[in-house]
């Protein structure tokens, strides 16, 4: 019925034998308001296939991509056509934790290696830790950490923190309060709210000296726009995990944006040679600027490129091909890292500013590292099989 | 105590008024030619994207809202007379299906001009800040929304209730076939009222884009809203939009403001912790489902 | 103001519940069709269809229960995921509490869905028209930001089914038997449907569709008709939200958002509102379409949008209404 959903066409004209092709099945939210972070991760991983020449490890790949619409029930069906129809050697491409704890069980069942590009839930570095679970971008509640941990080094006292009600912000209310010990009030939304006076005339009240804020997607963007309009950035110092002050929501903001800190585990800005190339390509190939998920899908590619050029191309081996993937072997373009027993990167987290690049452009600006070789707050619960 | 009080009451009548923007359009289109149009949040998103192109490129807000404005009335006039015409004699499930179509087709033109991802839109530099009188801060952006609101909302009084084309409204409105006969060309009626809804949703959006994301999807989310609005002050009067406008926007605000420091007061904290956000989250529709449940036809039913 | 309800073309939609000879075979062909699906397309090597097949005939019981209170009952509910989600949910919270057995959980689900549609019904009931979609609407999104706030129930992830419910000797577990599990209900849920229209219940309700306020001054119960109405939907929804937790082993609360009860509105529009495949029609035309578009294009929502539109102005009684007519026009030039 997916009448060859083949993105990947154009990169493997050569002829295709089943036996000694390597199929990746990329399943990511491509349509609809939560499209522009997927999009974002194929595009990377796209960039990664055409500067392989359309091969990983050595072998023709074919990417499939399919839409998750968002939505859990649709996700399973996709990821159930991957493995069962298509029978994909690997899984990536998901954006939302929800997402991933609904498909992860899946993958994991048909023995294929999921190797998340976006999504690291808890759950999934802890208790329910799998073999066949690889991420390469972070635990959900590293960047609030590092944030935490800034702010706390920083000696802010009086702290606000912003998120909506619902579990995700909850945990990253804890992983923020895990490194940041002082004073501290919540203020819960609604789950995409539009409107922020009150919350913002309450903070007002409180007075804080900094703010710590946790909203995914537009309401991030609704909130830093309101924020900056009510003149609270004058006094009030702004902190956000990466993802809330990337390339997209700078583009829909922009200026009010500058002065506002974040935490990240990778920068446009970071002076690597993988990272340089990375960065110039994805420019000329897309006309923007890479955001951290465009990072993360080329790093996934590239780590499935290693893994499958280790086993020289067995993957029917999957024991041989687990342990290529925990070794690792490619330069990713964050600098080092390595993955933990729980298949969990242990990396540095930097901080990043929003400012003006030599060009004018408004955009992020490495400032220095909050954490070394950090690791996630669950792999103690972890008992790898 | 009582200027943070004052402060969310304000907030509240902004937020109202900024819902009355767009209710307004929707009201008149539903009241008049009773046509459920789900695509009046897909016009409210076409305004705030062509703002935000003609605003970068012009480098004036205010040449920004007036295109957004114009443009958008025009491609309501082209959707009227097109697709929407032959659906004011259909039933409402049809108007749905056809609407809830073109959201779709909206959308993903939308993505494909524009992009995924968010595009910028914000306020002239002299209101980009707060305005400080006495003391008593508040953004100067946000008060421009409460005095267009105020002035959308007196115009369309005077417009409705003191003009030619007022009274043509209202006749055609109340019996389309006597005006008819009284030489009233409906047809071209319908397609101007359509055109003015479609311009104020883009005022709507143009005017809420330097507070909110100009994305893709951000129709739906404030449509629903608006549709709370108009059924709880009656659908098809423009006073019942303005009274919900407030009702709603107070409530809203209020309920997030105060609910949980009420709460805190008189539950144990975990309780009061869980329970104030999910109560405020869910206030509207609380009071959306009292106000129909004790007045089935909302608070100025226009009809019957 | 604008025209009066009455002065619309009057809605045949009741005729189409009306079942001739002819249209019980060919629904009989059809399910036998259906039936050997499995058979088919296990010799083709293809098995994987079968379970997405499962899930477009879930819909078709899910668009069909809500059909049955909008073609049929003239309620157009726009809060239809609620029961949905409900269903499913109450299947997950029950197994995760240890309750495998679908002879309890599933007839909970239904029960728990018909409760829910009760409260909801009795106040909403007052209200008709626009103010009646709303009113349903709210009752269905207080219950989305509920279960969505809820940690202890997964919140935002929804809670997953460790495995599908045990029905006695048959192995849910097989795709195949799930399917024809699935397929049962529906047969079971269009044929209970059927006879309800043609009993005194279904013909005293579609009177009052018909003319609300004749039947109240002829003495009827007009109320208690369409609350009654309102429940059997809502019960028939949590079997197939019950259905839909095994298929997919997840309840979320993107079961009970609103965009979920639009698509089920839509289902129904597009198959046929008041016709008893309706539903089943749209579902599956529905699903089809979007299986196969997004495989052409990530902008699908373009074509499927531009086929809708198509489809309001070609076929105004919805699909399954148009091919009827067809089938009718064949037979005259005969």
């Amino acid at each position: 019925m997916r009448l060859t959903a083949l993105a990947a066409s154009l990169l493997l004209a050569s002829s295709v034998h089943a036996a000694d092709t390597v199929k990746v099945g990329f399943l990511s939210t491509l349509s609809g308001p939560g499209a522009g972070l997927g999009v974002d991760i194929r595009d990377g991983f796209q960039l990664a296939m055409k500067q392989l020449n359309g091969k990983l490890g050595n072998l023709p790949a074919e990417v499939l991509i399919a839409d998750d619409q968002q939505k859990p029930d649709v996700a399973k069906q996709e990821a159930e056509k991957f493995l069962k129809k298509d029978k994909v050697d690997f899984m990536t491409g998901i954006v939302f934790s929800n997402i991933m704890l609904a498909v992860g069980p899946q993958a994991f069942d048909a023995k294929t290696y999921y190797i998340s590009a976006n999504a690291g839930p808890s759950q999934y570095a802890g208790e329910q830790c799998n073999p066949f679970f690889f991420n390469v971008a972070w635990q959900n509640d590293n960047l609030h950490e590092a944030m935490g941990k800034y702010v706390q080094d920083k000696g802010f006292n009086n702290v606000v923190v912003v998120t909506p009600n619902y579990p995700g912000g909850k945990d990253a209310v804890s992983g923020f309060k895990r490194y940041y010990k002082g004073k501290s009030e919540e203020i819960y939304t609604k789950l995409g709210q539009l409107d922020y006076a009150a919350e913002l005339a309450q903070i007002r009240a409180i007075k804080p000296d900094a703010l710590f804020f946790f909203l995914p997607g537009g309401m991030g963007i609704n909130f830093v726009k309101q924020f900056v309009a009510a003149g609270l950035s004058r006094d009030i110092q702004l902190f956000a995990p990466g993802f809330s002050a990337d390339e997209d929501v700078i583009k829909a903001v922009g200026a009010p944006m500058l002065g506002m800190f974040n935490s990240s585990h990778w920068a446009h800005d970071f002076n690597n040679p993988e990272n340089k190339r990375f960065v110039a390509d994805f420019e000329k190939e897309y006309g923007r600027l890479p955001s951290l998920y465009a990072s993360q899908g080329y790093d996934a590619a590239m780590l499935i490129n290693a893994a499958v050029r280790d086993v020289k191309g067995n993957l029917s081996d999957k024991a041989a091909l687990q342990k290529a993937l925990e070794a690792k072997k490619f330069k990713s373009v964050r600098g080092d890292f390595k993955f933990n027993s729980n298949h969990y990167p242990v990396q540095n987290y930097v901080l990043r500013v929003i400012g003006n690049d030599a060009q004018g452009r408004v955009t992020n600006k490495t400032m220095g590292t909050i954490f070394t070789n950090h690791a996630d707050a669950y792999v103690s619960q972890c008992k790898m099989k | 105590m009582t200027q943070l009080f004052l402060e969310q009451a304000l907030n509240g009548l902004q937020f109202g008024l900024m819902l009355f923007l767009l209710a307004a359009g929707l009201t008149l289109v539903f009241g008049i030619m009773d046509m459920i149009n789900l695509a009046h949040g897909s016009l409210y998103m076409v305004g705030a994207y062509l703002a935000a192109t003609v605003a970068a490129v012009s480098g004036s807000f205010i040449v920004g809202v007036l295109a957004a404005v114009i443009g958008t009335a025009i491609i309501g006039a082209l959707l009227e007379v097109t697709v929407l015409r032959r659906l004011y004699v259909r039933d409402h499930l049809s108007q749905v299906l056809a609407t809830f179509a073109l959201i779709m087709i909206a959308n993903e033109s939308v993505r494909l001009i524009w992009g995924d991802q968010a595009v910028m839109l914000n306020p002239p530099d002299a209101l980009s800040g707060p305005l400080e009188i006495a003391g008593f801060s508040y953004p100067a952006f946000r008060l421009l929304i409460i005095g267009v609101g105020v002035a959308v909302a007196l115009l369309l009084y005077l417009v409705v209730t003191r003009t030619k084309v007022g009274m043509w409204v209202r006749a055609g409105a109340s019996n389309r076939e006597m005006a008819e006969a009284m030489g009233i060309n409906v047809k071209q009626l319908f397609t101007l009222v359509f055109a003015a809804g479609a311009g104020l949703c883009a005022l709507a959006g143009a005017m809420l884009g330097p507070l909110l994301a100009v994305q893709v999807g951000m129709g739906e989310s404030i449509l629903i809203l608006a549709f709370v609005v108009i059924v709880i002050g009656g659908i098809g009067s423009i006073r019942g939009a303005l009274v919900g406008s407030l009702l709603v926007g107070i409530v809203d605000t209020m309920g997030r403001a105060l609910l949980p420091w009420v709460l805190r007061e008189f539950l144990p904290g975990p309780v009061a912790a869980n329970l104030g956000p999910a109560l405020a989250a869910i206030s509207i529709y609380l009071l959306m489902a009292a106000i129909l449940f004790w007045r089935p036809a909302g608070l100025f039913p226009a009809r019957g | 103001m604008a025209l009066p309800e009455s002065a619309r073309p009057p809605q045949q939609s009741g005729a189409l519940y009306r079942q001739t000879a002819m249209r019980r075979y060919l629904a009989l062909a059809v399910l036998s069709a259906l039936a050997a699906l499995p058979l088919v397309l296990e010799a083709l090597d293809q098995s994987f269809y079968i379970s997405f097949v499962a899930r477009v005939l879930i819909f078709a019981l899910a668009a069909t229960s809500l059909n049955f209170i909008v073609g049929f009952g003239g309620m157009v509910a726009f809060g239809h995921a609620a029961f949905f989600g409900a269903g499913a949910y109450t299947v997950a919270i029950l197994m995760e509490a240890g309750v495998v057995s679908a002879f309890i959980s599933w007839p909970l689900a239904v029960g728990v869905a018909a409760l829910l549609s009760l409260g909801i019904g009795l106040a909403s009931l007052r209200t008709r028209g626009v103010y009646f979609i709303m009113i349903t609407l709210a009752f269905a999104q207080m219950i989305f930001y509920l279960f969505v706030s809820l940690k202890h129930w997964g919140g935002d992830d929804g809670l997953s089914l460790l495995s599908r419910s045990a029905f006695g000797g048959l192995d849910l577990k097989d795709d195949a038997v799930f399917y024809w599990l699935v397929l049962a209900c529906l047969a079971a849920a269009l044929f209970l449907l059927d006879r309800l229209a043609h009993a005194r219940f279904g013909r005293v309700l579609q009177a009052i569709r018909e003319n609300e306020s004749r039947m109240e001054g002829l003495g009827y119960p007009v109320m208690r008709y369409k609350l009654l109405c309102f429940v059997i939907g809502a019960a028939l929804a949590g079997l197939a939200g019950a259905l839909l937790a095994n298929h997919s082993q997840l309840a979320s609360p993107n079961l009970l958002h609103w965009t979920q009860s639009g698509t089920l509105l839509v289902m129904v529009i597009v198959g046929g509102v008041g016709s008893l495949y309706g539903g089943v029609v749209g579902a599956v035309v529905l699903l089809l379409l979007e299986e196969l578009l997004s495989g052409f294009t990530n902008h699908w929502h373009l074509v499927l949008g531009l086929i809708l539109l198509v489809v309001v102005f070609r076929a105004p009684k919805g699909i399954a209404a148009y091919t009827h007519a067809l089938f009718r026009r064949g037979q005259e030039r005969e």
